[in-house]
């Protein structure tokens, strides 16, 4: 159905679903100007992912496969996801067909040939997920696992490998991804706080909201925190994550695989 | 579509449909309270000139001409003002941004919302009067939310530019049409979303689509008739003073958009409107020159439209730094200036009697200018042009501040403004002119290592430039500011907060939570003796008022 619809149009893709301008270096090119304009606020500069955007160099996505999905999508959008249909983003009439199918071209020349599949063992990485490497006392994936970080059961669908493990490796490198509000990847930036109450009692934690009069607060045990701040004795906030910083000591390569191929695993779902 | 169905459904007040009814001897009672109110009478030109001698009407964008956005209201002030407490909350079922600066006549406040919504208030309940939507085709281009910045009023109607490039004028007791007229074809990227400006008999109104390539203007029209009066093109064509500042064809292109209400001095009988971007608004290869009169302040004679003088903030801009902040008409030591807080971080005090600049003070965090010309002007360094690969500067594309409406306060001396300080990594491509489509020139984006951006309200004394008391807000706001005799200024903030602080230090002294975020600005008015302080959030327009 989606050939038939594409094969009215002038721009018609082949039989085989390939773009017509697949591999074509001048149109890859002009895409990479499409692309910067009209999808990198949530994709990411060089398509390697934004805050809710996905990195676009992973060979294998959740909801394409040929250049023809590719272009069902970028013209339709993505029901029930922050992916909007082609000239909806509230600027105007959108992209043309061609244009589309330069930014298709740029995508490819940009995709990570490897298979993004992560060497390791999905397994035994969701033993270690729920296990001895910890992760679940903080994050979920599922409905299972704990709600102080990052529920991160999507996280294996849009990241690649290298930017999962980056965040494991330097969780401070940065808290939440996406820059503005319509582009974030979570609700909530993960700043680490310290308060002090008045009454002297201390709270460790993560924000979960704040404005300029009050502060909503998460401890390390899930207890949630409502405080005023002008109420309280001192009011710390940082941006050195509550993660705490796995390096190979702590957590060898070849574990840290083995949660990666886990994620990945739950996330392609 | 006939009139009714364009009306906003659902929430029609039923006691309006007897109104009708009334007749009679009743009839000429309520005539004869309204006219001992004040209530209805003719908005004349002569009343938007002395707007300062009533303090409990609001009736420009800005609250006066001068573009001051101060209320001589004193009632609210610094020892009552945290019993302020909410007195209504009206809901525009609209969805998206409110950039509306209401207007307040006579106990009645006029407003607007997305997709050009317009409605008439019960200023004491919030109840409606009238309500209006103008019907919209489904293929405008607005560049950034389909909002509007509000209403001007004249006579006996108010004044709607729209998404799709009309000019209406709407009967301000019932919200029936007067006249609708096309000032561009929107399918070019051409809209209104500023409020426009009641001069005379004349409604001034200035374009947006810098992001289309548009030729900007400035148009005027009969506020009786609808009959376009003058029109002042941004980018002057061949023949023209200019012509010679755009490379090749460029200037059919240009931009210099007029989106935010400019000001007016009645004195000299001045218009002074600002423009926005060049276009395309990231790239300047391809329209080499100054791009006159992009980013200017232009000075216009009110009856002819003709240029008197102008100003250019930022020459060649490609960064996307519109100058269409307010410029704001202040006469201090004799002088009689203009002082602008400029999207490009720099706080420009101008001789308004001859255009010439007297001073240029960064008020924010700025990385594009070290040095100034012969004239004092702020000029971009080597380097601050954006590149292919991209690189930071700062301010960021969305400016030091942007739309929101500041404010001065003759009693502190002091020019209010909401500012950020966010960089952000500009590249650039080559993008061929394509009509009706947007025309960047490739695109901006907020830099990583800039976070966590900083969101401001800056107090910054005229004389000096100097930043004489700043309040960091936990997040940037997109909320103008008010401030009143009270001793007040009031803002809003991106977590919903409407925030009193005092107008000397800077110190919150009142805020309430109004679920929603900020991008209006603040008015106060006064009905029945009682001052009101109005504000618009989320979808939402509330007024606050002692108990």
């Amino acid at each position: 159905m989606i050939v038939a619809a594409l094969v009215s149009s002038a721009f018609a893709f082949a039989a085989d679903d390939r773009n017509p301008m697949a591999g074509d270096p001048q149109a890859a090119k002009a895409g990479e100007y499409q692309f910067r304009i009209n999808c990198a606020l949530c994709h990411g500069l060089g398509a390697r992912g934004g805050g809710r955007g996905p990195d676009l160099t992973r060979a294998q996505k959740k909801h394409t496969h040929s250049d023809a999905e590719m272009f069902q999508v970028i013209s339709n959008g993505i029901a029930g996801t922050a992916m909007p249909a082609n000239g909806t983003n509230g600027q105007g009439v959108g992209m043309t067909d061609e244009e589309i199918g330069q930014i298709i071209a740029y995508i490819r020349s940009q995709e990570v040939k490897a298979s993004s599949q992560a060497v390791g063992n999905a397994a035994r990485g969701k033993e270690l997920f729920y296990g001895d490497g910890n992760c679940s006392l903080c994050h979920m994936v599922a409905g299972k696992g704990g709600r102080l970080g990052p529920e991160l059961t999507s996280v294996g669908g849009s990241r690649t490998p290298e930017a999962i493990i980056d965040s494991v490796r330097n969780p401070s490198r940065r808290l939440a991804w996406g820059l503005t509000e319509g582009t974030k990847e979570f609700p909530q930036e993960y700043e680490s706080v310290k308060v002090i109450t008045a009454d002297g009692k201390e709270i460790n934690g993560v924000t979960l909201n704040e404005d300029s009069f009050t502060v909503q607060i998460m401890d390390r045990s899930e207890q949630i925190y409502l405080l005023e701040k002008n109420k309280l004795r001192s009011f710390q906030k940082s941006r050195e994550s509550t993660m705490p910083k796995y390096n190979a000591d702590t957590l060898s390569d070849r574990d840290l695989n083995d949660i990666v191929a886990y994620l990945i695993s739950v996330g392609a779902k | 579509m006939n009139r009714l169905n364009r009306r906003h459904r659902g929430e029609w007040p039923r006691r309006a449909r007897s109104l009708p009814l009334l007749t009679g001897a009743l009839a000429i009672l309520f005539a004869y309270m309204a006219i001992a109110d004040g209530a209805h009478a003719q908005v004349t030109f002569d009343r938007l000139v002395n707007s300062a001698k009533e303090p409990q009407n609001w009736m420009t964008y800005s609250g006066d001409y001068l573009g001051r956005r101060f209320s001589a209201l004193d009632q609210v002030n610094t020892t009552n003002v945290r019993t302020l407490t909410a007195k209504w909350v009206y809901q525009t079922a609209a969805t998206g941004k409110l950039e509306t600066s209401p207007l307040l006549v006579d106990g009645i406040l006029y407003a607007t919302a997305q997709d050009n919504r317009a409605f008439a208030l019960d200023a004491r309940t919030g109840r409606p009067i009238w309500m209006f939507q103008h019907p919209l085709p489904g293929d405008i281009r607005p560049c950034c939310g389909r909002v509007n910045r509000g209403l001007a009023i004249l006579g006996d109607k108010v004044f709607l530019g729209t998404l799709d490039a009309h000019v209406i004028a709407l009967d301000a007791k019932t919200g029936n049409v007067v006249w609708d007229v096309v000032a561009a074809d929107y399918r070019t990227g051409h809209s209104f979303t500023v409020a426009p400006l009641a001069v005379k008999d004349l409604v001034v109104i200035g374009v947006s689509g810098g992001e289309y390539g548009v030729r900007g203007f400035i148009d005027a029209y009969d506020a009786a008739t609808g009959k376009l009066r003058w029109r002042f093109y941004t980018v002057p064509g061949p023949g023209e003073p200019g012509n010679d500042t755009w490379e090749g064809d460029s200037w059919k292109v240009g931009g210099a958009p007029a989106w935010n209400t400019g000001t007016y001095d009645a004195v000299t009988n001045q218009i002074f409107w600002p423009t926005g971007n060049p276009a395309p608004s990231n790239r300047g290869e391809g329209r080499a020159g100054d791009n006159l009169y992009s980013n200017t302040l232009l000075a216009l004679n009110a009856n002819t439209g003709k240029l008197n003088w102008h100003f250019q903030f930022t020459k060649h801009d490609e960064h996307d730094w519109d100058a269409t902040q307010v410029p704001v008409i202040i006469d201090t030591g004799g002088k009689h200036l203009i002082a602008q807080a400029n999207r490009n971080g720099f706080f420009y005090v101008i001789d308004r009697t001859n255009g010439k600049l007297l001073s240029a003070n960064a008020y924010g965090k700025i990385t594009w200018s070290d040095e100034k010309d012969a004239e004092g002007r702020p000029v971009a360094n080597q380097n601050a042009s954006p590149t292919l690969e991209g690189h930071t500067v700062c301010p960021g594309a969305l400016g030091t501040t942007n739309f929101m409406a500041p404010t001065y306060d003759p009693q502190t001396g002091l020019f209010y403004v909401t500012a950020r300080d966010q960089c952000d990594i500009f590249s650039t491509a080559p993008q061929p002119y394509e009509a009706g489509h947007a025309y960047y020139g490739s695109a901006y984006f907020p830099s990583e290592e800039a976070k966590p951006y900083h969101g401001f309200l800056k107090a910054i004394d005229p004389a000096t430039g100097q930043v004489k008391w700043k309040f960091e807000h936990t997040s940037p706001t997109w909320s103008g500011v008010l401030s009143t005799a009270g001793g007040l200024v009031f803002t809003g903030d991106a977590e919903g907060n409407f925030i009193a602080m005092d107008a000397a230090v800077g110190k919150p002294l009142w805020h309430f939570q109004m679920g929603g975020a900020v991008y209006a600005p603040p008015i106060a008015f006064a009905v029945d003796g009682k001052e009101y302080v109005a504000i618009a959030a989320g979808s939402a327009v509330y007024a606050f008022g002692l108990p």
